[in-house]
């Protein structure tokens, strides 16, 4: 018997391991970047990725695969789609602009959706609206509000290329919570129970500069052309913040008037240690990355930055691992270096630790402390673009667009910008949607170019205008710009009129103004990527993989506050006074024209004047009725004394009344 | 309807109710009119009993709800920038740049991100329908060279958690070339307040902090730099420089998205020591704009409550001294007293310090809101709709004094940031408390529903009276009108449109004398004294002109006894252009249709042919023709500015100049009173004159 169940026991183990060893299998990473930045804050990036097969070959039940994410690509039949939740700015300029990191990573306030749909064209709106709506449930956020067709739109080409198919809204006002967060996390298989989700100390990422949850979808589930090899679906959740870990007080000035940059560790920005990876992952690994700039700065200072000296301890793997300009805490396991750099001659490094060895007992605390003053600046794209509202009143404005070159990627001019004839031009692609009661004036667009004015036909290549209609859709403005490599300087201004809004179409803090989202800035001449050695390790991590794709470069603008004319939120009151007061003045007086017989006033006051009386017996006759007979003028006459006496004594009452009144007091 | 076929044997019915109270208003229109001038005068000066004590409108602000977070140590930050300033060299041009560096340097330190803003002197130009127009900036720029160009430092510092929708722009102007104590002192305060936002954790908003170059005047450095902030000029010669990558470039003008609110801190030394230290308010911008009282509330609050300081806003000094004030504040004391002891709830009364003390500061402050020029640099601000006040912080011992210094940088450095923390909390901009308003003291405000009546008081009897004045005068002709065979329906209007010519005319006359300063101006070196001859010459040999082209207004086809209510037409046409153009002046600026009013009206209603009441010498008519040049006097514009000043600052150095300094400073700012004093008082003086010495 023994013998049996031990050949059966083996055959499953050997069944579950054929299962298992096929490639067609759901699988999830779990990656975390490390990046210290110039202005001596930490970019800390999550990147969690979870792939399942397609469901014709695999099947409906997932293992790791969240199954509300599934039932959305089945219900809704998405292609793909980006929701991203933001809170704070990304800073263009300290923070990077160029690497692939900030292009995919850097969003607007608020929150962005764009989805793509893989059904015919009638039908994309409807899956929008339930879609927006199901991801309003699923994430507790007003995602609710992109359903109203004045809030979301359809951009042709100008932000990518999916014809006909593609919708895209953004909401600038929604804040970003805890609240969240947590339904994000709990489409993970290790939710934060484990794994590098468990150091999301609340407190500590909600206190940085900028936190930016994104979750990303691609499935091919409904497209005709499916190979075998392509995952079905993959669902890429990053987590983006940008923190400053606390520096000490005494700071350090050296000679240059250089400050050393703050030490950091896991547990001291985030508040915890990384405990153990997630046991349902295929690959949990902590990259730290240098960038170009630094590494190029730290060779200046002649610091060697792939073998470091191992700490005293020298125990393999747990020692420390330093050199003249910084030390980790914990010996790297691998060292990556970026070959081919489109940067010339400097490169990035990253160091790789991978999260198997470490757990409870030996919780993973990578420390970063620097030794020397370095500072550096990173990448910029190409143009620094900016946008700003011009004038002021509540009748009119102006939306300006202005672009700043910064010099720095001259070579990448050259070698990126297109050769158009025998002048070299760069391209720049803008994508803005204004709201409806921002009417934007097409016909006003003008470009200047280095402080003059260009005609539109020698700069615009192609333009897409979408005029907006009140109460129905947004303006979108798609452009392909293509200027001179040798432009310093430009400005795309437009002229709009501030449109007036229904009473019940404010917004409970209509004060404040109304919000233009942001507008989209790219550069598709400039494909930055990463390229590292191609060894086995490096084919598997997606987040690596992802660097190494070739993306243009985005950048967002600002959100544009609007102050619109507000009205008088008690005027319905008062109209609805005003106008019950005319119509009652109106109705009264009416009546009372149509109720009068032509004449009846002269023949009463013809009645009135045979009996020759005083005013007041009249005014006494005209209360007690107007059945006066003119044979009662005696009696009438009688009633005349008593009207001046009657005065005295209610006058002599009064003055009594009054003067008790101040004595007794 | 009622009214059936008037028949002579039966009596005629009485009129509707309205009709009836027209008719007994125009037939007593004297004694009306009486009532109502001086009714409006008491109401006038009944304005400081009447006056609320502020409060703050919107909840959102919650002043002094949280403690501020400046400590010494930022105290002490703000002390050693004050001595790097002082140390620095005294070379002017030097200085400019050096003052300038350090500043950059200091808000860099900080993480913010700084540029330098140069701009031109803007110069003066006569352009005074410019109020009428959103943009008060056009034409162009002078291409002065670089060394007389000022140069202003911009810190902006970016809320880590905000979304960069709106901003709080604090401004501490200082003079680049020769910078004094008190100056270095609003930088330094400037400073820590400053370096103190980038480490708080509660900003909502952008904080940005202009250092403002004044050596061309504060108001220019900061209107100079709004206008590039709101409608920069794309159409123009690029400065030549390279443009560097990234951060480091201090030329590039950037933006914080709209202004919730401004505020320009300076630090004023005041002469001998005082108990406490003390904060001078000043909120009036161009014609008359006032700032929302929220934000005078929220820093008078913080200022007493919180800070132990003595706030202090304008006041009219010579008024303190008035006799007969002071005897008026007396007898409002006992009256109240009175009323208060018949019925404990009618609590009106104050005493009669607190009441002169009142209408001293609501005169100063009806004052400078009449004139229509800012009384600061906050008043370029209000031009863009953003709420501004200008704070003048004076310590109580002489700056010299450095162990006092730490305090009073203390006590200024947390009414700043409380300031700031309170504006940081509002979600919309200020809308809940009131725009138009006078304060009467810094806790005590008049609003618009109460001080109205004091004009419309005023300016009621204008349209009774012009009225009265034209049915007296159809009156007066309908007897002969009768007797004469000619028509008489166009023998009546065609009076009408006589009179109404002759106001045209003069009202023509007066705009085109409003442009005259335009082309006088041009003339070089020339005093004022020779400026206002040459003015006043022109516009009578314009009249001169006028009259002879288009017939002087003593000359009309007469007949019989109709010359007699000339006159009264032509006085009811003056008046009922009198009232719309106060009417229309309330609008636009209140306080200058009240002052304009309280001297325009009883010379408009009193107004009488001197022939007429010259005939009979009894004691009314002698009063009614004193009452007639006194008001004749007063009314001319640059004779009442002579009396008004020679009563206020002493008879010796008065000039006839005057008058035109006055009005150049009125059209340098755009005010609308220029306009004003031109185009409606001017003419109707001018017709004044004419009807009294009116030939009948």
């Amino acid at each position: 018997m023994t013998f049996l169940q031990s050949i059966l026991f083996s055959i499953l183990l050997l069944q579950l391991y054929f299962v298992n060893s096929n490639g067609n299998d759901e699988e999830f990473t779990e990656e975390l970047l490390l990046k210290p930045l110039p202005d001596r804050k930490v970019f800390a990036h999550f990147h969690f990725d979870t792939k399942t097969p397609p469901s014709k070959t695999y099947g409906h039940h997932h293992r790791l695969f969240p199954k509300a994410i599934y039932q959305l690509v089945q219900k809704f039949r998405i292609r793909e789609m980006e929701l991203s939740f933001t809170q704070g700015r990304w800073n263009y300029e300290r923070w990077g602009a160029f690497d692939p990191m900030s292009s995919s990573n850097a969003k607007p306030p608020g929150v962005e959706l764009w989805a793509v749909f893989d059904v015919s064209s009638d039908q994309v709106d409807a899956n929008w609206k339930n879609l927006t709506q199901t991801l309003s449930g699923l994430f507790c956020a007003s995602i609710n509000f992109l359903e109203s067709s004045t809030a979301y739109s359809a951009p042709a080409w100008g932000f990518r290329t999916f014809s006909g198919k593609l919708r895209y809204g953004a909401l600038p006002r929604e804040a970003v919570c805890t609240e969240n967060l947590t339904p994000w996390l709990k489409l993970l298989p290790c939710r934060d129970k484990a794994g590098l989700a468990s150091i999301l100390d609340r407190p500590s990422i909600y206190k940085g500069f900028y936190h930016s949850q994104r979750l990303r979808l691609r499935s091919n589930e409904f497209s005709l052309d499916v190979s075998a090899e392509e995952p079905g679906i993959v669902l890429e959740q990053t987590l983006t913040v940008v923190l400053q870990p606390q520096s000490q007080d005494t700071r350090s000035i050296y000679s240059d008037g250089r400050l050393l940059h703050p030490s950091w560790s896991i547990s001291s920005i985030f508040g915890r240690a990384v405990t153990g990876r997630c046991v349902l992952a295929n690959l949990s690994t902590i990259f730290v990355e240098l960038e170009s700039g630094l590494v190029s700065g730290l060779s200046n200072l002649s610091v060697d930055l792939e073998a470091g000296r191992l700490g005293a301890y020298d125990l393999g793997s747990e020692g420390s691992w330093s050199n003249q300009g910084f030390e980790l805490s914990v010996k790297p396991d691998r060292v990556i270096k970026e070959v081919n750099s489109s940067q010339g001659k400097s490169f990035s490094i990253l160091y790789e630790y991978s999260v198997d060895k470490f757990d409870d007992n030996e919780p993973f605390d990578l420390g970063f402390i620097w030794k020397l003053p370095v500072a550096w600046s990173c990448l910029h794209s190409p143009f620094h673009a900016s946008r700003f509202l011009m004038g002021s009143g509540n009748q009119r404005g102006s939306i300006a667009i202005s672009l700043r070159s910064t010099g720095s990627s001259g070579e990448g001019f050259i070698n990126g910008g297109g050769i158009v004839g025998d002048v070299c031009k760069v391209r720049v692609d803008i994508f803005q949607v204004v709201p409806w009661y921002v009417k934007v004036y097409f016909h006003t667009l003008q470009v200047y170019v280095d402080g003059k004015p260009e005609l539109l036909k020698d700069i615009l290549e192609k333009m897409h205008v979408s005029p907006s209609e009140d109460r129905v859709s947004p303006g979108v403005m798609e452009m392909i710009l293509k200027f001179p490599c040798s432009v310093k300087s430009a400005s795309i201004v437009i002229d709009f009129d501030k449109g007036f809004l229904h009473i019940d179409e404010y917004p409970p803090d209509a004060n404040q103004g109304f919000d233009i989202p942001s507008a989209v800035i790219s550069f598709p001449d400039f494909e930055p990527s990463m390229n590292f050695l191609d060894e086995n390790s490096s084919t598997k991590s997606p987040m690596l993989l992802k660097l190494q794709e070739k993306n243009p470069v985005i950048s967002y603008t600002e959100i544009l506050l609007v102050p619109l004319a507000t009205p008088d939120f008690s005027m319905p009151y008062n109209v609805i006074t005003i106008t019950c007061t005319v119509f009652a003045l109106y109705f009264g007086s009416l009546l009372n024209a149509l109720r009068r017989r032509v004449g009846e006033e002269e023949r009463f006051l013809k009645s009135k004047a045979v009996n020759q009386t005083r005013l007041l017996p009249r005014l006494l006759a005209k209360l007690r009725g107007k059945q006066q007979e003119p044979t009662q003028s005696s009696p009438s006459s009688s009633s005349s004394p008593l009207g001046p006496k009657l005065i005295i004594k209610i006058i002599l009452v009064a003055g009594v009344a009054i003067g008790w009144h101040y004595y007794t007091e | 309807m009622e009214n059936g076929i008037p028949d002579s044997q039966n009596p005629k019915p009485k009129p509707r109710p309205i009709v009836r109270i027209g008719i007994f208003l125009i037939s007593h229109n004297v004694f009306f009119s009486v009532v109502c001038c001086i009714g409006g005068i008491l109401a006038l000066f009944l304005l400081p009993l009447m006056a609320k004590n502020t409060y703050i409108s919107e909840n959102a602000l919650m002043p002094g709800s949280a403690n501020p977070m400046f400590s010494r140590y930022d105290a002490m930050e703000a002390n050693k920038l004050v001595k790097s300033v002082m140390a620095m060299s005294l070379k002017p041009e030097e200085t400019r740049i050096q003052i300038a560096r350090l500043l950059a340097q200091r808000m860099e330190e900080s993480g913010a991100e700084v540029y330098h803003h140069k701009f031109h002197e803007k110069i003066s130009q006569f352009r005074p329908l410019h109020f009428f127009s959103d943009t008060p900036y056009t034409g162009s720029l002078l291409q002065n060279t670089s060394a007389t160009r000022g140069l202003n430092t911009v810190g902006i510092i970016r809320a880590p958690r905000g979304d960069g929708k709106e901003a709080i722009v604090f401004v501490t102007p200082y003079n680049s070339t020769k910078i004094e104590l008190n100056e270095a002192l609003s930088l330094g305060l400037g400073y820590s307040v400053f370096s103190l936002l980038s480490r708080v954790t509660w900003l909502a908003k952008d904080i940005v902090w202009l250092a403002a170059d004044s050596q061309y005047g504060e108001y220019a450095s900061v209107a100079a730099w709004l206008r590039d902030y709101h409608t920069p000029v794309f159409d123009g010669p690029e400065s030549k420089e390279n443009p560097t990558s990234g951060a480091g470039n201090t030329d590039v003008f950037r933006r914080a998205g709209t202004m919730a609110a401004a505020l320009v801190i300076k630090v004023v030394e005041k002469h001998g020591e005082t108990e406490k230290d003390t904060l001078s308010i000043y909120a009036e911008a161009s014609n008359g704009q006032m700032p929302n009282l929220d934000l005078i509330n929220t820093v008078h609050y913080l200022a007493v409550h919180t800070q132990g300081l003595r706030v202090k806003v304008e006041k009219v000094y010579t008024l303190l001294n008035l006799a007969w004030l002071q005897v008026m504040g007396q007898i409002l004391e006992s009256v109240s007293k009175v009323a208060r002891s018949l019925n404990p709830q009618w609590k009106f009364g104050m005493p009669a310090a607190e009441y002169v003390d009142g209408t001293a500061t609501l005169a100063s402050s009806l004052y400078y809101q009449a004139l229509g020029v800012p009384t600061g640099s906050h008043g370029a601000f209000r031009d863009y709709q953003v709420d501004a006040v200008t704070l003048e912080i004076s310590p109580k011992s002489f700056l010299n004094n450095e162990g006092r210094r730490t305090e009073f940088l203390l006590r200024g450095g947390r009414l700043m940031e409380s300031v700031v923390r309170s504006v940081n909390n509002l979600l919309e901009k200020f809308h809940q408390s009131f725009f138009l308003y006078l304060m009467t003291s810094p806790s005590k405000f008049v609003s618009v529903g109460v001080y109205m009546i004091a004009f419309l008081l005023l300016l009621v009897p204008l349209p009774i009276a012009a009225a009265a004045l034209y049915s007296s005068s159809t009156k007066d002709n309908q007897v002969p009108a009768f007797a004469s065979t000619a028509k008489p329906g166009v023998l009546k209007s065609w009076r009408w449109l006589h009179a109404a010519k002759v106001v045209f005319i003069i009202h023509l006359w007066s705009t085109i004398v409003s442009l005259l300063p335009s082309l006088i101006d041009h003339i070089p070196e020339m005093t004022p004294t020779n400026n206002i001859l040459i003015w006043a010459s022109s516009s009578i040999f314009i009249l001169l002109i006028l009259y002879s082209m288009l017939g002087s207004p003593y000359s009309y086809p007469t007949t019989s006894g109709s010359r007699n209510s000339e006159w009264a037409t032509l006085k009811s046409v003056m008046i009922a252009v009198a009232s719309i153009g106060l009417g229309l002046m309330s609008i636009i600026n209140y306080a200058t249709a009240q002052i304009g009013a309280i001297l325009m009206v009883p010379m408009c209603l009193i107004v009488h042919p001197l022939r007429l009441t010259g005939r009979s010498g009894n004691l009314k008519d002698f009063l009614l023709i004193a009452c007639n040049l006194v008001l004749a006097v007063i009314g001319f514009p640059p004779a009442g500015l002579l009396v008004i000043k020679g009563w206020s600052e002493g008879v010796g150095g008065l000039n006839v100049g005057d008058f035109w300094i006055w009005a150049e400073s009125l059209w340098a700012w755009n005010s609308a009173t220029y306009l004003y004093v031109i185009l409606i008082h001017f003419p109707c003086w001018v017709l004044c004159m004419h009807i009294l010495l009116h030939p009948c």
